[in-house]
């Protein structure tokens, strides 16, 4: 295993506090004053230049998000967030919507280069990249720039940043946003529909095989900032899309919130598969800094036949807060969720999966494994329920936990309940260490107990690994090893 | 999230106002007993009725499920008679067994073997609670302490090696009634026991019965626990074991339902010697719309103990179950070996299983694994016995016979054991 050499190499390279992407961009922002009020509502709105429905939608759900309390159900702790003490808008201050890459700040572009995210699609036609990925690149809370927008507009396909959608497709962006996850779903949702700033929209015609993969390049740049993503994906009876989602902050002392939405519609016969490579910065590993992750992810498949798969791939942030899931409404639809969560230091780690079979027929899947170590917590919730239509349901969840050190934590809290007969649910969780018998094999023929626990590692979650896209799965790996840096011996 | 308690229910306001005049009516006046009582009320009055915002109760909400509260049974105990008792379930009372008797949660001398117990087994009556169960924030446990009518204490004396099973018979009965019963076992170092719980009473009558059984097992003791509920069919029932094992024990709980409207049965175990090995069981067959909840946390606090647990549900009818099973193993608590099942045969659309399985581990050496299955009966195993002359409903009983049997086969004790198969046969009779 090739991938594994490399992923040892580069534990080798790093610290134990070294995050790869900790480096931030000195650039002129724009900025909205701190806080939060109706006025940073309707600055953000009006920085968007936003039609007068938007920003209704934006205070109403700010006046619902008022009334709220923050969920402490969660098995994460972290002292009282004060909203009032970060900036909601920060943007790179540049021509109000840059035409082509020359008109976009050079030091912006550095960034992505750094990151390794192709932005030039000369670049990527040359060959330099080796396949062709459409990318949305988000920095801080404007979109900067899309790529491969008029080769997708010729087979139909629109893929744009969500306030572009919200001004040229106003009618699609009515219709489904806010659909799948309500205004008022929880705490961090209702924020998010009140100040979100940017984020991707994607729809795909009737019968659409998206030519290629989509993605979207999340950066928190700014200090103090919040980021307030919001996606929306629909995919049209027929057609077919995967989208990857990358995420990464500079390395600072204080915590920075992360709270997004993403919402996926799939149609008839439809089919969105969702990949995320989460590795905001997690804070050093005394648990300074780290960014808060409190995400609303859900898919509602709502034609028959339909798919939503979601692969995840967790390694950052100080908290993650998130449940990507799937509202199984269409007759035959399938739910499928793949996860590791990796967490070292002090990260906090809350996450796992709803499947909510309403129609027919339906089948999910859940394979989630986490890997804690250092002194972390690792928690898998989940739900899945069968409602009392839903005949012949069918679910198998399966959950690992690997302990690395006896500081850490890992836990398990499946909820399943049927109300169907014919639903037929499986479930089964393990944890336990790494074998002491693997590890002696391993080093008996001559790795060392980094590179033999890389190897074990990288074996406990091949399942997961193998349902993301090539270039993923490579990047994800190393993502691992370099996650347990200093976790073994 | 700030938790809003609404207005109180009527259930709730009937529990308050019961308060002062039982309070009054105690004879006893041991200033201590009283000030645990007291505590607990006030601690009722601040709680409330569990619901399902309250995580522990999240599928069974005590608050929208309990309508009506009847009065504390204390003054009723000696005008009740046998008569208009239910009587003991059949598949029981060929048990040869030392029988303590509880009418109406009081001991009743009179009906039970305490006479003829076996040499180093005592039991005696305490008028006070001596703890609160150390489970505090529960609202169904502390109504147990601020109600509790007499706490029995069977005592076995260390080294004594029990074949004969004690059968503690609770008996209820009457008028609709609430009982308050509170059994404490201290089991010596180096004895072994087999106690078989029944609690029974008549059907159609809204009784409450909420009970509390403590066990202290000293070390290298052998304790084989079975409670059978076989309630009436419109009794509520809440019943918590609280278990604290020392080192190189033997435990088996084993849990049988067929009675109750709406019944709870939680167990907290505590594994404060290394060595020791815990095997919890149930069977669970229910009905029309009974609602029966099981609710475990087992807590490894120490290293080397194994923990195995199994519970079937059989649910018919429009009837709930509820298992919630959780295992913490505690930082220090290596090698600790943990495995749960839970399986539920769901066999009509009206019913329903809730199942949540609980990992919560913090030390890194441990083997520990959960499975839960929610299904309907194997279509291909039913068709293969149809194929073979038997009728769907032979067919059915046959498997679910075996179902339920492999929970209760894991009680050690064979009289008990025998019993509970005759039970499951009855109960998949009645059915049919």
């Amino acid at each position: 295993m090739v991938a594994v050499k490399e992923t040892v190499e580069q534990v080798r390279a790093l610290d134990v506090d070294q995050y790869k992407y900790g480096f931030s961009t000195e650039l002129e922002v724009d900025k909205a004053p701190k806080g939060l009020s109706e006025d940073i509502v309707r600055f953000i709105s009006a920085k968007k230049g936003e039609p007068e429905w938007m920003l209704e939608w934006r205070l109403d759900a700010y006046r619902r998000w008022l009334t709220m309390t923050e969920p402490n159900w969660a098995r994460v702790s972290y002292p009282k967030i004060d909203f009032n003490d970060s900036y909601y808008y920060a943007a790179p201050k540049m021509n109000a919507s840059p035409k082509s890459l020359d008109e976009v700040d050079p030091a912006i572009l550095d960034a992505y280069k750094k990151l390794g995210i192709p932005l030039r699609e000369q670049e990527i036609l040359a060959g330099v990249q080796t396949s062709k990925i459409a990318v949305d690149a988000v920095f801080d809370s404007v979109s900067v720039v899309t790529t491969f927008k008029e080769e997708l507009k010729k087979v139909g396909v629109i893929f744009c940043s969500i306030s572009d959608a919200i001004k040229e497709h106003p009618e699609l962006v009515r219709k489904y946003l806010g659909s799948v996850v309500p205004v008022t779903d929880n705490y961090y949702a209702t924020l998010n529909c009140a100040v979100f700033t940017d984020g991707s929209f994607v729809y795909i015609p009737e019968g659409v095989r998206c030519p290629m993969e989509l993605s979207t390049y999340f950066r928190i740049n700014e200090k103090n900032t919040g980021q307030f993503e919001r996606t929306l994906i629909i995919a049209e009876k027929g057609s077919y899309v995967s989208y990857l989602e990358g995420c990464t902050a500079p390395q600072r002392d204080e915590n920075q919130l992360h709270a997004a939405v993403v919402e996926l519609v799939t149609m008839d016969d439809a089919e969105i598969k969702y990949s995320t490579v989460q590795n905001w910065y997690p804070g050093d590993s005394e648990g300074k800094g780290g960014i808060y992750n409190f995400v609303t992810k859900r898919g509602d498949c709502r034609g028959a036949n339909s798919k939503i798969s979601w692969t995840q791939v967790e390694t950052g942030s100080a908290i993650t807060w998130k449940y990507p899931s799937c509202i199984l409404r269409g007759d035959g639809s399938r739910g499928e969720f793949y996860s590791i969560a990796v967490s070292n230091g002090m990260q906090q780690v809350d996450s796992g999966t709803k499947m909510i079979h309403l129609g027919k027929n339906t089948t999910s899947r859940i394979i989630s494994k986490g890997i804690s170590a250092g002194r972390s917590q690792n928690t898998y919730r989940g739900q899945v329920s069968a409602h009392k239509k839903a005949t012949n349901a069918r679910n198998f969840t399966n959950c690992d936990s690997l302990l690395i050190g006896e500081t850490c934590g890992a836990h398990t809290v499946p909820y399943l309940e049927s109300k169907n007969s014919s639903a037929m649910f499986e479930h089964e969780a393990t944890t336990s260490k790494i074998s002491e018998d693997q590890l002696f094999y391993c080093r008996q023929r001559g790795l060392s107990a980094e590179e033999a626990t890389a190897l074990i590692v990288n074996g406990f979650v091949k399942d997961v690994l193998q349902q993301l896209p090539m270039e993923f799965a490579v990047e994800a790996q190393k993502l691992i090893s370099i996650s347990l840096e200093g976790s073994v011996g | 999230m700030t938790i809003i308690t609404p207005i109180r229910t009527q259930a709730e306001a009937a529990y308050i106002s019961q308060f002062p005049a039982f309070e009054a009516g105690l004879t006893t006046r041991d200033p201590a007993g009283l000030k645990l009582r007291r505590a607990a009320f006030e601690r009722f009055v601040a709680l409330g009725l569990p619901h399902r915002r309250i995580e522990p109760y999240h599928y069974t909400d005590v608050r929208a499920l309990l309508r009506e509260v009847a009065g504390p049974a204390v003054h009723a105990k000696h005008t009740v008679a046998l008569p208009e008792m239910a009587v003991l379930p059949s598949a029981l009372s060929a048990l040869e067994a030392f029988k303590i008797v509880l009418v109406n949660g009081v001991l009743d001398r009179a009906r039970s073997d305490l006479g003829r117990l076996p040499e180093g087994v005592k039991v005696h009556e305490e008028a006070e609670p001596a703890v609160d169960g150390g489970l505090a924030d529960d609202p169904m446990i502390a109504l147990n302490t601020a109600f509790m009518t007499g706490r029995v204490v069977i005592t076995i004396e260390a080294g004594i090696k029990l074949d004969t099973p004690l059968h503690l018979q609770s008996m209820i009965g009457g008028a609709a009634v609430a009982v308050y019963p509170r059994v404490t076992l201290e089991v010596g170092k180096g004895a072994a026991v087999t106690l078989v719980e029944s609690h029974f009473g008549p059907d159609g009558v809204a009784y409450q019965n909420n009970s509390l059984v403590e066990i202290v097992a000293g070390d290298d003791a052998k304790i084989d626990l079975v409670r059978v509920n076989a309630h009436g069919k419109a009794a509520a029932d809440f019943s918590t074991l609280a278990v604290t094992l020392g080192a190189s024990n033997v435990f088996n709980a084993h849990s049988f339902v067929t009675g109750g409207a709406l019944s709870r049965h939680q167990v907290f175990l505590r594994l404060e010697g290394e060595h020791s090995v815990v095997t919890l069981s149930g069977a669970m067959l229910l009905n029309a719309r009974q609602h029966a909840d099981t609710t475990l946390v087992v807590d490894h606090a120490v290293p080397n103990c194994q923990s195995r647990e199994h519970f079937a549900h059989v649910l018919d009818g429009e009837a709930t179950g509820v298992f919630q099973g959780k295992i913490i193993v505690r930082p220090l608590a290596q090698k600790t070996d943990g495995k749960m099942m839970s399986r539920a045969v769901v066999l009509t659309d009206g019913a329903t299983m809730n199942n949540k399985p609980e990992l919560e581990i913090f030390a890194d050496d441990v083997q520990c694994g959960h499975g839960a299955t929610v299904g309907a009966l194997d279509e291909d195993l039913l068709f293969y016995l149809q194929a073979r002359g038997l009728p769907k409903t032979e067919a059915e009983a046959l498997m679910l016979q075996a179902f339920a049997g492999e929970a209760v086969a894991m009680i050690a004790h064979d009289g008990v054991r025998e019993a509970l198969d005759g039970a499951i046969d009855a109960w998949l009779k009645e059915r049919a």
